[in-house]
């Protein structure tokens, strides 16, 4: 533990820290470029300059190790001076072209230049412009504006694992591009726009549509996969003009998925803007009362069952449960994939590891998933593992991709002995199995493995839904899952799909279905009457993670035209149908949730806490709807309505598909 | 005068071969086990009582620099010796000469050297234009692990040791030792930050100590003949021969081995037959490769040529490639031009310099011309102070000291051709015959 001394104030920190960070301790201020705390140290924009006793020059304080008897000064004159020169430097090429920036507003060179800078220039030399560059359908380039502090290389490097940004040239020649100028091939490209501290690398789906101070912030809860990451909304009007991840150390760090960060656009189309009925074969508008007397008059019997999406919010899911136990025996199914995910304890179908638990693991077998498309972010926890963690080891089951990391891909038949040697001796050995996994002989497997150490559980189950652990937490399952319900679908006086837009229709043309949702797509097929709803920046929500997080999100804009919030619309109906649900309020369902589930009323993790679920795990799975390489780009109705996500299929997924010629 | 009998490198000019049996003649790798035999620590503490500086620019103690290397290296983290040919600096060219003339020299400095600091391996990172330099190192590379001179039981020491020979790619970043480095592991040649310092944490994460061609070459020799004889030679702290390069206005350019702290009227008139029309017409000397800052005429004539003389003049040693101006020379367009090549070499890494060269070098641009304003003489002045000293690497300095020695020492021409240019000064007419 050093002791140093910043600004006559004596500071200790802990061992390994860096003079930045004991300045910061110290409540010193020092300006930064290229220093960013989840990236290496490159120490090459000689910004953060201080005065170092017995150093004839001043040091980079983000790469200089604190050590003991330190005198550090960041008020000198010398430091201004170099702070100043540092500034000037940066700035003698930096076009003046602000007004047009997108960065604007929100430029740590802007507010650096305000705060350090000389204000005026001695430049007398023509600027340097630099051709802009093409990263791919999402990062916008004005190269003239780049002042290499190299985090975007750092980034695809270090965290996106990808080697597709670089530097070329040397000098003043040198220029950031992404290799031969291709789209830069990451899930997690986007982040390279909150990273670039100027205006280099924007967003191209957002460019010239809104200045930053214009926009009303609101934090939120993605949906796009099981991660939960934590999003802020930045809205003008009633639009979500884009969604920024929020810190939050124990889930997504601070990036987010290109998913989450662009497929906001989907929110804007192909909405159910108005309740339809369906007549004479056609879908036609109508208004919500009629909506509802056709609901009234299309259920004949008891014998209904439901369907849940992948979107939905806890609210939204108990809600349409209690509508619907008001019908003969119980019958939703959350699990659209068919995925039989066993569910007797609430620890079988979490991600008992925990996303920051997953990085200290020291052997991961991967069941039938694929952790960099499913959930992005959990797989820059296992790359972290691997980069960090030494001996740390891989393998994995099934149809080999490339992770970013070294993994050792095993056939399928007899495991190789060096897999159940690894797992004996590891300390912390974690299983991950993926929705297409077969689950009773992931679970032999585990109990052969011996996954728990301690407080240790390496029993892993990778969602991809954000809406599941939440239905699962409320026991949303049933014998026979959705094949069951299809299968037996001409049975049925009605089917409810609450979201549900993974499924295959088909089988519902002859039974009545009310379809409640947010997008034109899958599940309005064969709908009979259509109840719009709320996207999940339109309401607020409780929604629980794959690791079983409860997390909060809140309203950032309305809902387009007549749509509702779902459980507004689930009271209202139920009112219609004449069993009228006895919360008139939000926070009276809340309550209600909070009576049943307790481990649902307070934000964050409660491991341990037994579900109720009692789902038995012979679900038949499904046809999982084939995607291709597009399935991380379109997997939800809102992504599929997506322009951005439709470009990205187009120059990242099919772009590296080889082109097939016609024979002559 | 340096006596014959004290040179170092005996065949500098190539009136004998470069290749081993010539080599053994001259005293190569005679018992070379027996001067290992006393022991790594026994070979560091005759280094230091040479005196021995390192031969690179910045004439740190090489005997002190191995001393840094771990004393009982982890089997899994093998220490290196890097050498440093990657000869670039405007001005040098020594290491060219005895890589091309006495290779040898180096190959058995790096066997000792690498014992000394328990290296299992040196590294010769050649300059990329040094072709047929680099074809002479591999071949005597080669000559030598043929009569097991390096290689398993190098010289029938026992120790074993490799030497691999690597080519650059021609960018003068490189010789930086980190950015060495960085280039020899395969990535962008950009200096890494210190500390961590190579000694601890150098080339593939191992410790590494980077010499300079010289330091390394001289090694045997001094064990042969004693720390004594060699510290012997030059002033106090500046013992040891040297190799001079003279280039520029003298009568005849050279590279020569010379005495340390031999005065430069001395080396001059000794070695390089003058300046070329006299002594009277010397403008300017640049005492140490490019980077280091010149020294005028009155200042240098006198000096003694060795590391801590020249420091008092605000100059350095450098490499001690010398480069003399006489008054034909337009010292403002020298300088301008040394400011391009430090701009067309910075390696982009950090802002001042990245920013800063180029933004001088094109102030110099107007400045030989007079096309400027008085105080853009300040200006740059002020630019230099701003690049010096905030980098990572000295390249920022190096392009910084050879503008503060031209504004330090030429103000006045300076100014005068900005006035010439602004018409302040009525130039005098050259006077046309009549037709």
């Amino acid at each position: 533990m050093p002791k140093l001394t910043v600004d006559g104030i004596e500071v200790e920190v802990p061992a390994g820290a860096t003079i930045l960070q004991a300045c910061e301790a110290a409540g010193a201020e020092i300006p930064r470029f290229c220093y960013h705390e989840r990236l290496s140290i490159a120490g090459n924009c000689r910004m953060c300059l201080v005065e170092m006793e017995k150093s004839p020059k001043p040091v980079a304080s983000c790469a200089m190790p604190a050590a003991d008897g330190q005198v550090i000064s960041t008020t000198t004159p010398k430091v201004k001076k170099a702070r100043e020169g540092v500034m000037e430097f940066l700035l003698i090429n930096h076009p003046l072209d602000c007004p047009i920036c997108d960065q604007g507003g929100e430029c740590d060179l802007q507010d650096q230049s305000l705060a350090y800078g000389k204000g005026h220039t001695r430049y007398q030399e023509n600027k340097r412009a630099v051709t802009e560059k093409y990263m791919g359908p999402l990062i916008k380039t004005v190269m003239t504006r780049c002042i290499h502090c190299t985090r975007c290389v750092r980034f695809a490097e270090e965290i996106a694992g990808v080697e597709d940004i670089g530097a070329i040239g040397r000098g003043e020649n040198m220029q950031i591009t992404s290799y031969l100028e291709a789209a830069v091939a990451s899930e997690l490209s986007g982040n390279v726009i909150d990273l670039c501290p100027v205006g280099a690398l924007t967003s191209k789906p957002y460019a010239f549509s809104a200045r930053s101070w214009e926009l009303k912030r609101t934090s939120g809860i993605d949906v796009m996969d099981a991660v939960g990451t934590n999003i802020t909304f930045h809205a003008r009007g009633t639009q979500v003009m884009r969604v920024n991840p929020r810190i939050n150390d124990d889930v997504n760090e601070e990036w987010a998925s290109d998913v989450t960060r662009f497929a906001v656009d989907g929110l804007m189309k192909r909405r159910l803007d108005a309740p339809y009925v369906r007549r004479d074969g056609r879908l036609v508008k109508a208004s919500w009362a009629e909506a509802f007397a056709a609901v009234r008059d299309g259920i004949k019997g008891d014998r209904v069952a439901g369907i849940v999406g992948d979107l939905c919010a806890v609210e939204d899911m108990v809600a349409f449960r209690d509508l619907l136990s008001g019908f003969g025996p119980l019958r939703i199914e959350a699990r659209q994939d068919g995925a039989a995910i066993p569910a007797t304890t609430r620890a079988d179908y979490l991600f008992n590891s925990t996303l920051t638990g997953i990085e200290t693991a020291d052997v991961v077998l991967l069941i039938d998933c694929d952790p960099r498309h499913e959930a992005p972010l959990v797989n820059t926890r296992l790359r972290k593992a691997m980069r960090t963690r030494t001996p740390s080891k891989v393998f994995a089951l099934g149809t080999p991709v490339d992770l970013t990391y070294p993994v050792e891909w095993l056939a399928g038949g007899e495991l190789p002995q060096a897999l159940f040697d690894a797992f004996a001796a590891a300390e912390r050995p974690a299983l991950i199995v993926g929705m297409g996994a077969d689950f009773a002989q992931a679970r032999k497997l585990a109990e052969t493995l011996n996954l728990t150490r301690g407080e240790w559980n390496g029993w892993n189950v990778l969602h991809t839904a954000a809406a599941r652990v939440g239905a699962l937490d409320l026991g949303l399952t049933t014998d026979g899952g959705v094949a069951g319900i299809l299968a037996d679908a001409a049975k049925l006086d009605a089917v409810f799909l609450l979201g549900a837009d993974e499924i295959d229709t088909i089988a519902l043309a002859d039974t009545f279905t009310v379809y409640i949702g947010t997008h034109g797509d899958h599940g309005v097929r064969h709908a009979d009457v259509i109840l719009p709803a709320a996207a999940y920046a339109e309401k607020p929500g409780t929604w629980v993670n794959l690791e079983g997080r409860v997390q909060r999100g809140n309203r950032a804009v309305f809902p387009p035209g007549e749509a509702r919030e779902d459980w507004t619309i689930f009271r209202a109906l139920s009112d219609v149908l004449g069993r009228t649900l006895p919360y008139n309020d939000f926070g009276a369902l809340q309550a209600r949730i909070a009576a049943e589930w307790p481990h649902l009323e307070v934000e964050g993790l409660t491991p341990g806490v037994a579900g109720t679920a009692t789902a038995s795990s012979d679900t038949a799975p499904l046809r999982i709807r084939d995607l291709g390489g597009a399935r991380f780009y379109q997997s939800n109705p809102i992504a599929r309505a997506s322009d951005t996500m439709a470009e990205c299929v187009r120059d990242i997924v099919n772009a590296a598909q080889p082109l097939l010629e016609a024979a002559e | 005068m340096l006596a014959d009998k004290d040179r170092i490198f005996t065949n500098l000019y190539g009136f004998q071969p470069w290749n081993l049996d010539a080599a053994r003649q001259r005293g190569d790798w005679e018992e070379t086990a027996a001067l290992m035999a006393p022991g790594p620590d026994a070979l560091i503490d005759v280094v230091k009582a040479s005196g021995l500086r390192g031969r690179g620019g910045a004439g740190f103690p090489t005997g002190m620099k191995w001393s840094f290397m771990p004393k009982a290296p982890n089997p899994e983290r093998p220490s290196y010796l890097v050498i440093n040919a990657d000869e670039s600096e405007p001005g040098s060219c020594k290491d060219r000469e005895i890589i091309r003339h006495d290779p040898h020299k180096l190959i058995e400095g790096a066997l000792i050297a690498g014992f000394a600091m328990r290296a299992v391996a040196a590294f010769i990172y050649i300059r990329g234009e040094y072709i047929r330099e680099a074809e002479t190192l591999f071949a005597a590379v080669r000559e030598a692990y043929a009569a097991g001179l390096i290689g398993k039981n190098a010289c029938g020491s026992g120790y074993d040791f490799d030497v691999v020979v690597h080519r650059g790619a021609g960018a003068y970043i490189c010789g930086e030792e980190t950015a060495m480095l960085e280039s020899l592991e395969g990535k962008k040649g950009q200096p890494r930050l210190k500390p961590p310092f190579p000694a601890g944490v150098g080339l593939y994460g191992n410790p590494t100590t980077v010499n300079n061609v010289e330091s390394i070459a001289v090694v045997p020799t001094i064990l042969r003949r004693g720390a004594p004889w060699f510290a012997a030679i030059g002033r106090p702290k500046n013992e040891g021969t040297k190799l001079f390069q003279i280039s520029g206005h003298v009568n005849t350019p050279c590279v020569v081995e010379e005495a340390m702290s031999v005065p430069f009227r001395e080396l001059i008139d000794t070695h390089c037959g003058g300046i070329r029309g006299g002594w009277d017409n010397l403008l300017a000397v640049i005492p140490g490769g490019s980077s280091v800052p010149l020294v005028p005429a009155e200042q240098i004539i006198d000096c003694p040529m060795d590391f801590d003389a020249l420091k008092d003049l605000k100059s350095g040693l450098g490499t001690a490639a010398i480069i003399v101006m006489d008054k034909s020379t337009d010292i403002v367009r020298a300088i301008a031009r040394l400011s391009y090549f430090y701009k067309h070499e910075s390696c982009g890494q950090c802002t001042p310099c990245r920013e800063g060269t180029g933004w001088m070098w094109r102030v110099m641009e107007r400045l030989v011309t007079g096309d400027a304003e008085p105080h853009e003489i300040d200006l740059l002045l002020e630019v230099t102070t701003e690049v010096e000293g905030h980098t990572i690497c000295a390249l920022g300095d190096a392009a910084a000291w050879p503008i503060q020695g031209l504004i330090r020492h030429f103000r006045p021409e300076v100014e005068a051709r900005i006035a010439r240019r602004k018409g302040f000064v009525q130039v005098p007419q050259m006077l046309e015959a009549a037709e």
